[in-house]
């Protein structure tokens, strides 16, 4: 078969201040043919593609259409070049039909007549194999069919190259198979396209060649049919090495945190947590694996009360059962409000009651190792706020996955974001940036924090950096339950491992981690158990030394009858 | 193709943000662009008015005439000082909210309110009960009506979400058609306006400029505290930066967001406080005098810093007293000078833009000798 090139991308480097999203990217796409550019998240691909669609401007590199060299400064010169991209988040007027959407900024010569575009658009459907009426309005629309209305506006006009960004992220399997089907009908037709995914199954299935990107790098550009889907893995995730991460054996393991029938409803009503049920042990590694945006974000914002749930109940276990009292996890105002509840006793088993003492009074009867708690604490943390939470003693760490956006601020230095979790304790108005100081000192020391100084602000600070100061404040507030979301995306090798050690020191204090992971390799070897998540739902709890990729890879994807299985179980 | 052709296709420059920026750098480029705009000032000036096109000579003049619109006489560097502090005082109430990311648009109505109140309870209660208690009381109305212009917005948004830009903005004129709804009622019929009153005016130290500067340096020096070494201030900084990483670290962002705004409202109000007692004994529609927005201008460009935001209305207002007296010693209308004024703040603003981007010529590659 005579290939043509339609397309040649020639050393793009494009940088977003000092992160390099594309360094040095050569991408070749033919006529009639499917190309897919697959990358895990953040590696560069819709940036490399919003190139071409004339959203971003390349800092360096050359464009080449049919052969000859273009430049595209804006979405007009794209099209002009027969450049159309469908990106993932729909660019649609909802008061207009479909047809009025399509022609919306089309210049063509003589009178606006909807009558003849509905004819056109709906030749145009008919001729790839589209559902749509184009007098449809936008907001009646179903999910897919905006996705038509966005594919027919990019044929409309035109396109010979249709680049589509995760066209398949909110599709039904239903949907897929179809917009699969339509796919290769322009393909046939002469069309050339990209299809941006993260899915190996799809870009087995529709691709003829497969581009990947690692770290806004190209890594290398292979013809599906003599690929499959490891090698494929392989090479999106580099090398597969030997990781050789340690693994402790769990000490006395005791359940610590009980995850019971959690439901959980998005503002958009979407049934995001679907009865989820586990138990995390002190002392252990839990993992949580599943394809992104099954709901793992939303199981940890939910523990640490940052959702509103349906139902269910998170309990903590605090089995302190004749134990003494400190202040190492309560506050002296949480110790007076036990004490008032008869929630101690002394040495001699006798009631403990604070009244008529003082402050000092109290501290030094706690201190002294005299007041024991009469039972386990269990509390339930539901419909707790993370302040009422910390209010009560129970010390959750939570290293969120938006580590900028959410775990730290980012214009503020690492003295003010230690304080981000203490800044309430001191005197009272008043700051006290001394032992926040003294703890980012300490923690720049210990994670070999790469940075110009404790009030650099850590925007500045590399990703790898801003992820150590992160997770060096929420260990430094000793927790007993410690969340971790994707804590080594996007950091090298000598981070990650930084962050593992300091896992599996948590782990060996008994704290009970929680690790959610995109990298199997690294779950099977760090974690003690893995817990996968399917659409919002547990498809399995596997242990960690005995289960394989596949194993857990199919959990991952699982079909309804898993889902049956595991309630019968 | 020739290397020409392409190259001649490819745009003569374009544009990528800074990762940093060396402070000298910075500052080199404001100074140039200040610089830059008393340049085109002084062309526009020389393509308008008659009185230098006769006499070149006089651009000198022109230029010098700034200087003299603040610092001329002694009355008027008190001047420039009063009017300094009151612009100065307004732009700090806005900061907090401003910190926040809260966009109080609603300056000006929050201290037109604190001048009405003020002066409401100056004309009811003036000359009836002891000036010191009077003037208390002109105090805690002017603070407690600038926090409730202030909090009101904030308290829609916290219940229901609403724009807090419109809101506040629709406030300014809620207190203006109250201010020209009081005159109504308090003005006697044939008078145009309400005179200056004989009560509730501030005591005089030296003179009458220097308690307001004083008391505007104090709320300067308790405002940089209150941002950078309170709790509260650490909570606004937080809210501002993300609501998400306030609500993961359990600050209540709608408490912070009212308690902000009743603090920047009140503010205002102590704004509208020294303008009622101070020195106006009176109000008008236009008490405020437009300072509401231009106190937008002065805590931006300031940064949101207490401190650097004195130079900022200093700059501010110099530019305004210069202008005027430019327009009185050439015999030009009140437009020009606003003109002039309007230059040198574009090329102040526009030059933030070149602080954060960075412009590649065509053939010029960042990689060579560019910041790292």
């Amino acid at each position: 078969m005579e290939k043509q090139l339609a397309l040649e991308m020639r050393g793009i480097t494009k940088r977003f201040g000092n992160v390099v999203a594309n360094r040095n990217v050569d991408l070749d796409l033919y006529r009639g043919e499917i190309l897919a550019v697959l990358g895990e998240n953040g590696c560069g691909k819709t940036t490399l593609m919003n190139m071409l669609a004339g959203i971003y401007f390349p800092d360096e590199g050359t464009i080449r259409i049919n052969g000859k060299e273009v430049v595209i400064q804006s979405p007009k010169d794209a099209f002009a070049h027969g450049i159309g991209m469908i990106h993932q988040h729909f660019k649609l007027v909802d008061l207009f039909t479909a047809a009025e959407n399509i022609v919306l900024g089309v210049h063509q010569e003589g009178r606006y007549n909807i009558r003849e575009i509905n004819a056109e658009v709906a030749k145009i459907a008919d001729r790839y194999g589209f559902h749509l009426d184009p007098a449809k309005k936008v907001y009646n629309m179903s999910v897919s069919e905006k996705q038509t209305v966005e594919i027919i506006k990019v044929l409309y006009r035109g396109a010979d190259i249709l680049i589509l960004d995760e066209p398949t992220a909110v599709l039904t399997p239903q949907e897929i198979t179809r917009l699969f089907s339509v796919l290769r009908r322009m393909k046939e037709d002469g069309k050339s396209i990209i299809i941006i995914t993260h899915k190996l199954n799809e870009v087995m299935e529709v691709s003829d060649r497969v581009a990947i990107l690692r770290r806004g790098e190209h890594i290398a550009t292979v013809n599906t049919k003599e690929t499959d889907e490891a090698r494929l893995t392989e090479m999106m995730v580099g090398k597969k090495v030997l990781l050789n991460i340690e693994r402790l054996n769990p000490v006395n393991p005791v359940p610590r945190l009980e995850v019971k029938g959690l439901n959980l409803y998005s503002s958009e009503g979407v049934h995001v947590l679907k009865d989820i049920t586990f138990s995390a042990n002190g002392g252990e590694i839990l993992g949580i694996a599943g394809i992104a945006g099954s709901g793992q974000r939303e199981l940890l914002e939910a523990i640490s009360g940052l959702q509103p749930l349906e139902s269910g109940s998170i309990i903590f276990n605090n089995p302190k059962k004749d134990q003494p009292v400190t202040f190492y996890h309560k506050s002296l105002k949480r110790v007076k409000e036990l004490g008032a509840q008869d929630a101690f006793h002394d040495r001699n088993m006798n009631p403990v009651s604070f009244a008529g003492m003082n402050n000092k009074a109290i501290r030094k009867w706690v201190d002294s190792g005299g007041v024991l708690f009469r039972e386990d604490e269990v509390m339930n943390l539901r419909d707790k706020t993370p302040l009422e939470i910390r209010q009560l003693g129970v010390h959750l760490s939570f290293v969120p996955e938006d580590r900028l956006g959410m775990g730290l601020v980012g214009s503020m230095g690492i003295t003010d974001n230690m304080m981000l979790r203490s800044y309430r304790k001191g005197p009272a108005g008043f700051l006290d940036r001394k032992k926040p100081k003294a703890l980012a000192e300490e923690i720049i020391g210990d994670l070999e924090v790469v940075t110009p100084g404790v009030n650099t602000p850590v925007r500045r600070l590399s990703g790898g950096n801003v992820q150590k100061v992160l997770v060096g404040r929420e260990i430094a507030y000793t927790p007993k339950v410690l969340m971790a979301a994707y804590p080594v995306r996007g950091l090298d090798i000598n981070s990650s491992y930084t962050i593992y050690n300091l896992l599996n020191k948590q782990k060996a204090r008994g704290v009970a981690v929680i690790f959610v992971g995109e990298d199997l390799d690294v779950l099977l070897e760090l974690c003690d158990r893995i817990l996968v998540m399917n659409n919002g739902a547990v498809s399995g709890i596997v242990d960690a030394r005995t289960a394989t990729k596949e194993e857990i890879g199919l959990l991952m994807t699982g079909t309804e009858r898993k889902e049956e299985d595991h309630e019968q179980a | 193709m020739s290397k020409r052709d392409s190259e001649a296709r490819v745009p003569l420059f374009h544009l990528s943000k800074r990762a940093s920026i060396e402070p000298w750098k910075a500052w080199l480029i404001r100074v140039a662009a200040v610089a830059l705009g008393l340049i085109v000032c002084g062309l526009v000036a020389f393509l308008l008015i008659e009185k230098l096109q006769q006499k070149p000579e006089k651009i000198g003049e022109f230029y010098y005439t700034f200087i003299k619109g603040a610092f001329g006489t002694t009355r008027k560097f008190w001047r420039f000082l009063k009017n300094l502090a009151v612009l100065l005082c307004i732009s700090l109430a806005l900061t907090p909210a401003f910190r926040m990311r809260f966009w109080n648009i609603g300056g000006e109505g929050q201290t037109l309110i604190g001048v009405l109140s003020a002066i409401a309870v100056d004309f009811y209660l003036g000359g009836k009960i002891p000036e010191w208690i009077l003037l208390i009381l002109m105090l805690i109305a002017a603070l407690a009506a600038g926090a409730a212009w202030g909090v009101i917005p904030a308290l829609f948004r916290a219940k229901w979400g609403t724009n807090e830009t419109l809101f506040t903005l629709m406030m300014n004129y809620v207190a203006t058609y109250l201010v020209a709804y009081f005159l109504v009622i308090w003005v006697p019929s044939g008078s145009s306006s309400l005179g200056k009153l004989k009560n509730g005016k501030l005591p005089v130290i030296g003179n009458e400029n220097v308690l307001i500067i004083i008391v505007v340096l104090l709320v300067t020096a308790a405002l940089y505290i209150y941002l950078s070494y309170t709790k509260h201030g650490y909570e606004i900084n937080v809210v501002g930066e993300s609501v998400r990483t306030a609500r993961y670290v359990g600050i209540k962002v709608n408490r912070v967001i009212i308690r902000t705004m009743i603090l920047s409202g009140a503010l205002c109000g102590l704004a509208g406080y020294l303008i009622a007692a101070g020195s106006d004994q009176t109000v008008t529609t236009t008490s405020a005098g437009g300072q509401g927005f231009t106190g937008i201008l002065v805590a931006w460009l300031g940064k949101f810093n207490p401190l650097f935001m004195i130079l900022t209305a200093a700059l501010i207002q110099l530019l305004n007293q210069g202008a005027n007296q430019i327009s009185q010693d050439f015999g030009v209308n009140n437009a020009l000078p606003n003109v002039i004024v309007g230059i040198i703040l574009f090329f102040v603003i526009g030059c933030e833009f070149f602080i954060n981007y960075e412009v590649h010529f065509r053939g010029h590659h960042p990689e060579k000798g560019a910041v790292k």
